[in-house]
Parts: structure tokens; C-alpha cells; sequence
């Protein structure tokens, strides 16, 4: 058994939010409660996409305390491996899915004395389940919410007229930038600040405060990590004696899974280290996409995360 | 079958004992001849029909006697049970996960009704029958970590997971194996194991963690742990070291069988739903040698383990001066024959006795 | 001046470095008796620092020695007290007033730095974030396991409990939230056996 536990679901309701946005809403098959779970967590959703089995974490968006209804909101990404793309084309109510049980890597440090939420557009989806979660345990917390325009700006009706004087709303067309200096300046002693968005809003924020004295600790972030199309290569596997091609929209992983060897996972994004899988042999180079890697690892050629990494080149060999 | 609950003691006159039942479904720990410390980890998904894998948490004839001694415990010393504020919400998150299993897989000792927030709790074996407003601290008479493990047997560590590791930041500990958690609450996964000898340098720790750090809900796993205790004392704590830690020399090779206890620690991890922090619930079990002797393979079987372990473990254990009166002891019950591999009794398949 | 340097041990207990002046706008220095070196090497180093610092030091039996050297670093606002517990309310009011950023430097012996670094944990800094440097006296703040009283400045392996009279052997397993290290009878299992004490890392 590799990732999470499984839970079958059929789909509720599927809200279109604006042009690239859409909420799908499960309800568990079996009738039974969901599991409750903490804010920032995701959910692993399994897609048959024409043979093709794809699975994809998504946050889950809901309050965790509802165990009637998991929510997540999907963007449609036109330029990737499809994933999002099937969620918006193919999945309509009623439809029977297959979901994990929830998985938090991003989860709030309750000692905080103040959480500090920083969302860059499709990045708000797990502080929508965090803020729910702190509302009720009386938390204290303030978003800064940076979206392209009112247009595509996800939830933001509903977070402004919840809360109006913690949500704060920024629009790029309209040239609003967060003053991301001001803002860090004089947080108090034990604000922890948390950050999901594209990568750049990422490495400002963690550059920021790094320059401003903040600890490492106090600083959270979670970047969604798609696995990326790449050209296909072909794979051999020592333990279970195979070789294996891996297409060019498929990760290796799902390559791995597809053939029928076991592989772990839990975040499918490069982020948890579950996956990590040991080299024996290259004549090639890798793309190593992954957080989990240090530089010298990724630089040694002894290890791959194969969730989002790949490789171009001759030969391949994994202990798989 | 229906347990009959004990009245028996853990100090003093120690009228502790175990049925037939509970020897044969001891935990022995012991998977093959020798011992050496490993990650030794497998998922927590039942096990044979009446072992003390079954069901997620175990309740035994010991029961009752085993949460008037906690009681006695917490009585004397409230340190034994702390919870740092931050870990209220994981309290809330146990205290369900207790209630819903035991409800679920011993409907006959416990009840659990819930209607939205209000919740009505049976506990028939030690007369509880108590409403209250789940999340709502003010409506039990503790806090809720506090209330669901005064009724349940083993210790319990709350850890909260961030920056890659586990912090023990909430516990009720009163039948250790001589560690404090007045003293190590609030420290990370290498700091609280930091006395543990040889685990370390073996890179056993950091393999662990990482385990750990990834353990889903609905995904619960499990380990045994053990050590020696002379008399049936559940309380071995480093805060009555001075008073209990003479008892050791007590034992003479008359009075070994009866007084010399193998301790094993059924350890358990879950995830929790509502606070992703993980609880380590740690269920104490206590056979004497003489009740272990009457299965040939644990004769055996303890005997070339003890033998061979490494001295810095049985000096970690606790038990080093005493290991000559031991295999003194065991050697009589080890006749040479093979032992089966795995941990459990195989009476109708391992040789008997010479 | 050499500094000490402790034997490899447990993984619990402390490590200390050498103070390195980090980003920040505010900076607070906790320091003891020759704690007060590690300052002044610092400010050496690192001439502007003083100057937007908070200081509070605690002589103890070093009396004036460093305190007119102290004085005349510039920094911003220098408290010198008579002990850790006189000046440990002032410690915590700074602390509540403080933003994030601030940075947080202990300097001089194990049980200073220990007890003004639970102070600046319960105000929210990760440990791993405040700077520590060992600097005079190698004697321990022990916390005996079984009364729970702490005996300040032992110096010596076993040592009697200062609260409850047990003879106490000094481990090292250390915890940060009570700031102590561990003390466990030493003749439990043979009262009265108790070798005779030696002083630490002698
Ligand atoms: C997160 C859950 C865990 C908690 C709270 C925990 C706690 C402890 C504590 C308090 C001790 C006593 C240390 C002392 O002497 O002061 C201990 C000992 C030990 N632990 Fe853990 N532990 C956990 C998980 C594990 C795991 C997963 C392993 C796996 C390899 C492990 C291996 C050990 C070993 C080998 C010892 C020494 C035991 C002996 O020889 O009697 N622990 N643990
Ligand atoms: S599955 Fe998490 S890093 Fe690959």
C-alpha cells in the first residue's frame, strides 16, 4: 500500500467560480462521515483520464470540521500535463471519484500569537479551510490576498464580507502591490507568517524576512508543484526487473504506478520526501524538480523524486 | 468473550497476576533468538483474533485496577499529566479517537452517543456516564486528554509535528520505564531519546522520525518495546526512583520466578484528524518469568536473548547486575531445541520441553 | 580569553557558538559575569551593533571588572543587576514589547543562558534562533528529578539536593523549558553508598 488511504466519493455540486476557477464538492459513496482534518491540508484525487490514471493533490478548501462535504477548487491550467484540464471537462455531478484521506504539510503552528497569511491567486485555497479552523479556536490572524483582477479573484466576495477588517485584497491590474516591507515591519514577538502562491511570492517572502531577522521557523510556505510534461525516457528497474518508458505526459511516478510497482507517496509535489528512490546507475541528466533534495544530493546523482523529477539521457537504473 | 475485571494491585502487597487468557496473549517481543534495537515499525491493523493487536486500543482484565493505580499516581503527582496550551485541540482529537474505537470495538463495556456537539459517554467498567459539549473544555471535569486517559490504560504522548520534527508537548505518563515527562516535555524527537544508547550512532532515530513524520490518518502503526521490572510495579518513574529502585536488589533465586517481570510496551501511532499532531500511546504489559516459562518457545527464546544482549543495553535497561541471577534461571528452561520464527507461542507446533 | 570546550555529549544537551551579529532592528543581550567578554568581542567586530542594543547584565562575582568596559561600548540601554531573578521582569517586559526581528543574544553561564532563553521562547523566538556563547563558569542549574527543586551553580558530581537532601549524580540530559539539567539519587539501590564527589570535568 503506497500514499494515503483511499475514500470513494461521487460528486455533488460543481461550481464555476470565474473563468479559470472551479469548486467540486464530494460526498462520500458509502454514506459514512468524512474524516476531519486541519487547515492546509490536501487530498490526493484520482482522475481516469483515458486509461491513464492521474492523481493530483488538491487543498481541501472546505471547514474541517464538516464531514458531510470535502471541497477543493480546481484552476484550470491550459499549458500543463492535463490534470486540471480533465477536472474541468470531464468530471460532472454524480460522477464516482476516488479521493485520499487528508495529508497536511502545511499546517498552522498553533503556539503562534499571530498568523500572518500571505495568498498569491489559486494560493488561497488552503487558508480558506485555516481561516475556518482558527475562527472557531478564536485565532488571531490577517490575510493579504494578491489575485490578477475582481474577475478572477477567487473568494473574494465571500472573504471581504466574513471579514472585513482581516482581509485585505490586492489587485495587479489596478497596480495594488502588498507592501510586503510595511507589512512584516512591527508584527509582534511570535507572528508566524504563512505563504501559498507562485513560486516568486514565495522566494520574495522568505527573502524579505530572512533580511529582516525573522526565524526560519516562523516562516511556512507551500508552493503547489505540478508535475511538468517532458520529453519520455526510459526507465530500468532492479528490483522488480523491469524497464519502463515514461511518456511525455506522464511523471515518472505515475509510470511507476501504471506498471504495477509498489512506490510511496503522500504529496505527489515534491514536498514530502515520501517518494525519494535511489539511483544505481545514470548516462544522462537529470531535472530534478523537487524541494525535498538538497543541492548536493540532487548535484550526486544518487536520488530522484519520482513525483515531479525527470530525466533526458541513455540509461536510467532505480532501486524500484 | 466477556473480560473479568481484576481487583489487584501494583505496589505495596502486589497481588497483580495474569489469567491463563492473558499469558497466552502476552506480547512477547521477541521475533527470533537474539535482540538488537531496529526500526521496527508495521502498520497497525488489527492482528489475530484475541491478541493484544485486535483492536486499536486493548482493554484487558488488569483494567480497572490498572486506572485506580493511574489515579493513585496523578494523585500524589499532577506532573505526571501536562499538556502545553497549544495542544488542547489535539486532547479534543484523542479523546474521539478513544471514544469512537472503543465504542466501535467493545460495545459491550462503552458507549458512545453523539447528537452534533453533545455528547453522552458510557464507560460501564468503571461507572462513567458523563454528557458533555465536544470542544468545550468547561463541560468535562478535565481536560479532555486528561478525561479519556484516566480511563485508559497505557501512557499517552501527545507530539505536535512542525519543522520536520515531533515535540512531545502534551502527555499522561505514570507507567514508564524510568523516564520523566515533567522533565522532557517540550523536547524534540532526538532530544527526548537522547539517553538511548548505540540507537543514535545506528542512524535508528533519524529513519524513525522520518516514519513518523508521514503517518497518515486512518493509517495507524505499531512497535513493541521492552525492559525488565522486579515486581509487578507499573509506577517504575525517576521521580520515585529513591523509594522503588531499591526493590531490584530484592530479588534471590528463589524468589526470581515470581518477582521477575518482563515489561513490554505495546507502542502505538495515530495521526490526528483535527490538530495533525500524532499521539503515542505506550500500553504497558507484565508477564513474570514464571508465567513466561510455561510456553517452551519464550523459555527458550528469553533465555539466549538475555545471554547475548549487548551489555549497554542491559545496563540502559536497568537490569545488569541482576543478569546472572537471570540466566541462572532461564538456562534451566532452555533445553538447546530450535525456536519457530516469529513472536507468538506455536504451543501446538514448537517441541515441548525435554 | 580560551573559552571552554565541553566534551562531546547527548543529544539533549546544549551547544553553544560565538556570538555573530545577525539582521535585525532591535537586539537584546542577556549576559553574566565573563558573558560580558563576548560582548565587548562583538562589539569589536561589529562597531554599529551597540548602538541600536538593549544590554542587561548580571555581574555576579566579577563586581566592576567589566562594567566600566561595558559602559563605554555605546550601547543603546545598558541595565547592570544584581541577579537574574532581580532583572527578569524587565527581561520579559522588553520582550512583550518586542516585534519580530528582534534579535536575541545570551552570553556568560549555562544557567543564565538557559533561563533567559525560556523567557524569549515563551515570547515566541524559536530557539534555534537565539545566539548563545558559554563564557566563565562551567557549573550547572540542576533540577532535581524527584523533589523538583532546582539548586543553582553546582560545580560538583554527585552534590547534595539543596531542597530535599538526596545525593544527586548530574547527568546530562537537559531540558530547555525548565532550563536545568537532570539530578537522580545516586544510592538508591544502595542508601548510604555514595562515592565521594568530584568536581565537573575535573
Ligand atoms: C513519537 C513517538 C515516540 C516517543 C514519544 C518515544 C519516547 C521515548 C522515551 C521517552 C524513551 C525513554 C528515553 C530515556 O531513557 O529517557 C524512549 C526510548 C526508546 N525509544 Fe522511543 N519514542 C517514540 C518513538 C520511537 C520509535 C518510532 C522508535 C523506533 C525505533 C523508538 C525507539 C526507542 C528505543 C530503542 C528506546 C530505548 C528503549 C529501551 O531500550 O528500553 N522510539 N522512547
Ligand atoms: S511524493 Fe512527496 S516528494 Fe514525492
Amino acid at each position: 500500500m503506497s500514499g494515503a488511504e483511499k475514500i470513494n466519493v461521487t460528486v455533488s455540486a460543481v461550481v464555476p467560480l470565474n473563468e479559470l476557477v472551479t469548486r467540486f464538492e464530494f460526498k462520500r459513496t458509502d454514506g459514512a462521515l468524512f474524516p476531519t482534518f486541519s487547515g492546509g491540508a490536501h487530498t490526493v484525487v484520482e482522475m481516469k483520464d483515458d486509461g491513464l490514471t492521474r492523481l493530483n493533490p488538491y487543498s481541501l478548501m472546505s471547514d474541517p470540521q464538516d464531514q458531510q462535504t470535502y471541497a477543493i477548487s480546481v484552476r484550470r491550467d491550459d499549458e500543463g500535463r492535463g490534470g486540471s484540464l480533465f477536472m474541468h471537462n470531464n468530471v460532472k455531478v454524480g460522477d464516482a471519484m476516488v479521493v485520499s484521506n487528508p495529508v497536511n504539510l502545511f499546517s498552522l503552528d498553533l503556539r503562534a500569537k499571530k498568523h500572518l497569511m500571505i495568498a498569491g491567486g489559486i494560493g488561497i485555497t488552503p487558508f480558506m479551510a485555516q481561516i475556518k479552523q482558527l475562527d472557531r479556536a478564536h485565532g488571531n490572524w490577517e490575510l493579504h490576498y494578491a489575485t490578477r483582477n475582481a474577475a478572477l479573484g477567487t473568494y473574494v466576495d465571500e472573504l471581504t464580507s466574513t471579514h472585513p477588517n482581516d482581509v485585505h485584497i490586492y489587485y495587479d491590474d489596478d497596480k495594488n502591490f502588498i507592501d510586503l516591507e510595511n507589512l512584516l515591519d512591527g508584527q509582534p514577538l511570535g507572528t508566524h507568517i504563512y505563504v501559498c502562491g507562485p513560486k516568486g511570492m514565495i522566494d520574495w517572502v522568505r527573502g524579505k524576512t530572512a533580511e529582516l531577522g525573522w526565524p526560519l521557523e516562523s516562516v511556512h510556505y507551500e508552493e503547489f508543484l505540478a508535475p511538468q510534461p517532458g520529453k519520455p525516457f526510459e526507465v530500468k528497474l532492479s528490483i522488480s526487473n523491469k524497464t519502463i518508458q515514461v511518456g511525455e505526459n506522464e511523471s515518472l511516478l505515475e509510470a511507476l504506478e501504471r506498471e504495477g510497482v509498489d512506490a510511496p507517496y503522500l504529496c505527489r509535489g515534491g514536498a514530502c520526501g515520501q517518494c525519494e528512490t535511489s539511483v544505481i546507475g545514470y548516462d544522462g541528466k537529470f531535472l530534478h524538480m523537487d524541494h525535498w533534495l538538497e543541492d548536493d544530493e540532487k548535484a550526486s546523482g544518487t536520488k530522484i523524486m519520482p513525483c515531479v523529477s525527470r530525466f533526458e539521457g541513455k540509461t536510467l537504473v532505480l532501486d524500484r | 468473550m466477556t473480560i473479568q475485571f481484576k481487583d489487584e494491585t501494583f505496589r505495596d502487597d502486589y497481588t497483580f497476576s495474569n489469567s491463563d487468557w492473558a499469558i497466552k496473549r502476552f506480547p512477547f517481543p521477541f521475533h527470533e533468538d537474539s535482540y538488537m534495537y531496529a526500526v521496527n515499525m508495521e502498520q497497525h491493523r488489527g492482528g489475530p483474533d484475541g491478541s493484544v493487536y485486535e483492536k486499536r486500543f486493548d482493554v484487558d482484565e488488569h483494567y480497572v485496577s490498572e486506572m485506580r493505580d493511574r489515579a493513585m499516581v496523578l494523585a500524589d503527582d499532577p506532573l505526571r499529566c501536562q499538556s502545553l496550551p497549544h495542544m488542547t485541540l489535539a486532547g479534543w482529537d484523542l479523546l474521539e479517537l478513544i471514544m469512537v474505537s472503543k465504542s466501535e470495538d467493545y460495545p459491550d463495556l462503552f458507549e458512545l452517543h453523539r447528537d452534533g456537539d453533545q455528547w453522552h459517554w458510557i464507560n460501564k467498567p468503571l461507572g462513567i456516564d458523563d454528557k458533555f459539549t465536544f470542544l468545550d473544555e468547561t463541560s468535562l471535569p478535565y481536560g479532555p486528554m486528561e478525561y479519556i486517559t484516566r480511563q485508559t490504560q497505557g501512557d499517552f504522548c501527545v507530539l505536535d509535528q512542525r519543522d520536520d520534527n515531533l515535540w512531545m508537548d502534551a502527555g499522561i505518563v505514570t507507567t514508564q520505564a524510568d523516564w520523566s515527562l515533567d522533565f522532557d516535555i517540550g523536547m524534540n524527537f532526538f532530544e527526548w531519546h537522547a539517553p538511548v544508547p548505540l540507537a543514535h550512532e545506528k542512524g535508528i532515530f533519524v529513519r524513525a522520525l522520518k516514519f513518523l513524520l508521514n503517518i497518515q490518518q486512518g493509517a495507524p502503526a505499531r512497535r513493541l518495546n521492552w525492559t525488565m521490572t522486579v515486581n509487578p510495579l507499573l509506577d517504575t518513574s525517576p521521580e520515585n526512583y529513591h523509594k522503588w529502585g531499591i526493590q531490584k536488589t530484592s530479588l534471590t533465586p528463589e524468589n526470581i520466578g515470581q518477582k521477575q517481570h518482563l515489561r513490554v510496551e505495546l507502542q502505538t501511532f495515530f495521526r490526528l484528524p483535527r490538530s495533525n499532531a500524532l499521539v503515542f500511546p505506550i500500553r504497558a504489559y507484565l508477564a513474570s518469568f514464571d508465567d513466561l516459562m510455561t510456553v517452551p518457545k519464550w523459555g527458550r527464546r528469553l533465555h539466549r536473548v538475555i545471554r547475548d544482549l549487548p551489555e549497554e543495553l542491559a545496563t540502559y535497561k536497568g537490569f545488569i547486575d541482576n543478569r546472572p541471577m537471570m540466566l541462572d534461571y532461564l538456562s534451566r528452561y532452555d533445553d538447546g531445541k530450535p525456536t519457530s520464527d516469529g513472536i507468538w507461542p506455536n504451543l501446538d507446533t514448537d517441541p515441548p520441553r525435554d | 580569553m580560551s573559552k571552554f570546550e565541553f566534551p562531546e555529549a547527548i543529544k539533549s544537551r546544549p551547544t553553544y557558538g560565538t556570538l555573530e551579529a545577525r539582521p535585525g532592528k532591535a537586539h537584546l543581550f542577556v549576559a553574566d559575569a565573563e558573558g560580558a567578554e563576548a560582548i565587548i568581542d562583538l562589539a569589536k567586530a561589529d562597531s554599529g551593533l551597540m548602538a541600536k542594543s538593549h544590554v542587561i547584565y548580571i555581574p555576579k562575582d566579577t563586581g566592576d571588572k567589566f562594567v566600566s568596559q561595558l559602559q563605554d561600548l555605546g550601547i543603546n540601554q545598558l541595565y547592570v543587576g544584581p541577579s537574574f531573578e532581580a532583572a527578569q521582569t524587565r527581561l520579559q517586559r522588553s520582550l512583550a514589547d518586542a516585534h519580530m526581528g528582534l534579535q536575541v543574544y545570551l552570553c556568560g553561564t549555562e544557567g543564565l543562558m538557559g533561563q533567559a532563553q525560556r523567557d524569549a521562547m515563551a515570547a515566541g523566538i524559536p530557539h534555534t534562533a537565539i545566539q548563545t556563547e558559554h563564557r566563565g563558569s562551567v557549573a550547572r542549574r540542576m533540577q532535581c528529578v524527584h523533589c523538583k527543586g532546582i539548586t543553582e551553580d553546582v560545580m560538583t558530581d554527585p552534590f547534595v539536593c539543596s531542597h530535599c537532601g538526596l545525593n544527586l549524580f548530574v547527568r546530562d540530559h537537559y531540558s530547555r523549558r525548565l532550563a536545568a539539567f537532570q539530578g537522580v539519587c545516586i544510592d538508591a539501590e544502595d542508601p548510604g553508598n555514595v562515592p565521594p564527589s568530584a568536581e565537573l570535568y575535573s
